[in-house]
């Protein structure tokens, strides 16, 4: 696989534990108790989604129920809160897999910010249905922080399949 | 040749459709969403996975512990002898407000003796101190560094040197969760201290509080002082919640009563988490109640 399809580089195949480990990873800086700073981007997320469009065959919507129900644990909110967001985050990662790669990393940064706004969109109105206060529009500032970081978390993880470039007569690329 | 009515072999089996399992999988976190917030059925779904998560979770705090202690740690000299002189003056006013409670505290014990009545419940308190806002955006809550193991019970008042800020809505072992009175979901039984009207206190979402379903033409005023009444059987009668701000008679058939905290309710890092020594006997069950002597209708054949 490539890092976009319109890259030349080939990368190693993915270790699935890897996947695992970074959605842990995730899970954890999640956890840090940032209190009521806004803008700090959804973790889990962010890591759920990029997975989603490079291995949507690995990584789909029962990992994202899965770890939803993880955070609305940890956080403390409403029982499948996340999970909803993050299944239908997953569902629209997986579908828009193979379109988002042929994007450069700022595009696909807009493609991401969007899902991220919808996954964010879903948990507000869960809640507001219930009867909770409306948080302010500064909510909405983790999904913009999650797209900007969309290209270094994106190369971190991609970090571990690049293969050192040995071109020869043979192997030009 | 494929036949009619049998489907092709399963050579790429890739389980159900996405559609599919999109589907399934919200409509079972919907029924999740139903079951906890208006059933409060997974609360042992959610301590149990507590226990897994819990390392993690110390793991994820204890960078910011680090934060918030070198941050105490190099407090100025200066703050910290405003605040030295500040605890001695409350220290010699409380001492003398002490003096005359234990006597009259003595004298109360005797005269409900006297008089045939219970006595009144004794109280405990846990010290506690507030580490953070919750994480969920939705609601007002905070995070105490006291948990089970510390004796913190769900529904316990919390208190700082104020009035009351919250109730004990979760327990973690050594951690708690206090809903904040500013919450839109707390509700707290009070009664307006100067003529001992009864109603309930919940807050407006904002940051401030309302006194709800008060009828027009009810005796109440700016400035009046509510305390908890007690009645819910959780909160020890009379910590003082809040004082009312405005009273507006012109809309509707109640009085809509705003209040505002006495407590520092989002700035408290001191708290006392406060609770009745003994639990609060059980309502009588009304399948119970002594028959009337009056003669009762005949019931149904049965």
């Amino acid at each position: 696989m490539q890092p976009t399809h319109r890259s030349n580089r080939i990368l190693q195949p993915v270790r699935p534990w890897f996947i695992v480990l970074s959605l842990v990873v995730a899970l954890g800086l999640a956890y840090v108790p940032t209190g009521r700073l806004p803008g700090v981007p959804d973790w889990v997320a962010l890591v759920l989604a990029f997975w989603c469009i490079r291995e949507p065959r690995h990584v789909g919507m029962t990992t994202g129920f899965v770890f939803g129900l993880l955070v609305d644990v940890g956080l403390g909110a409403a029982m499948g809160q996340h999970a909803l967001a993050y299944v239908v985050l997953a569902y629209l990662a997986s579908s828009l897999s193979r379109r988002v790669l042929w994007f450069g990393t700022a595009q696909q940064a807009l493609h991401v910010l969007v899902m991220l706004l919808i996954a964010q969109a879903i948990m507000l109105a869960v809640r507001m249905l219930a009867g909770a206060e409306f948080p302010g529009w500064t909510y909405f500032l983790a999904s913009f922080s999650g797209a900007v970081l969309w290209g270094p978390v994106g190369f971190l993880l991609l970090l571990p399949q690049y293969q050192p470039v040995d071109r020869d007569e043979n192997r030009p690329i | 040749m494929s036949l009619a009515g049998h489907s092709p072999p399963p050579i790429f089996q890739r389980g159900p459709a996405p559609r599919v399992r999109l589907l399934v999988l919200s409509t079972l976190c919907v029924v999740m969403l139903v079951a906890d917030l208006r059933f409060g059925y997974l609360e042992f779904v959610r301590h149990v996975a507590t226990v897994v998560i819990y390392p993690l979770q110390r793991a994820a705090a204890a960078p910011v512990d680090f934060v918030r202690n070198a941050r105490v740690y190099f407090a100025t000299l200066v703050d910290v002898q405003l605040e030295n002189a500040e605890l001695r003056r409350a220290q010699v006013e409380s001492a003398q407000r002490l003096l005359r409670f234990e006597a009259l505290e003595q004298e109360n014990a005797e005269l409900r003796q006297l008089a045939g009545l219970a006595q009144a419940a004794s109280l405990r308190g846990v010290g506690a101190e507030v580490l953070y806002d919750a994480p969920d955006p939705f609601s007002r809550k905070v995070i105490l560094d006291r948990g089970a193991t510390h004796g913190v019970r769900a529904g316990l008042a919390v208190v700082d040197a104020r009035g009351l800020i919250g109730q004990v809505s979760r327990v973690y072992p050594v951690q708690a969760e206090v809903t904040l009175l500013t919450d839109r979901e707390q509700v707290v039984p009070v009664k307006v201290e100067r003529t001992g009207m009864r109603g309930i206190l919940a807050g407006t979402g904002d940051g401030g509080l309302e006194m709800r379903f008060v009828q027009v033409g009810s005796d109440i005023q700016a400035g009046d002082r509510l305390v908890t009444s007690g009645l819910d059987g959780l909160f020890v009668a009379g910590l003082p919640v809040a004082t009312v701000v405005s009273v507006d008679t012109t809309r509707g058939p109640h009085v809509r009563v705003l209040c505002e905290p006495v407590a520092r309710v989002e700035r408290a890092i001191q708290v006392l988490v406060l609770g009745p020594e003994t639990p609060v006997p059980e309502r009588p069950d009304p399948q119970q109640a002594l028959p009337d002597e009056a003669p009762q209708p005949p019931s149904g054949a049965r």
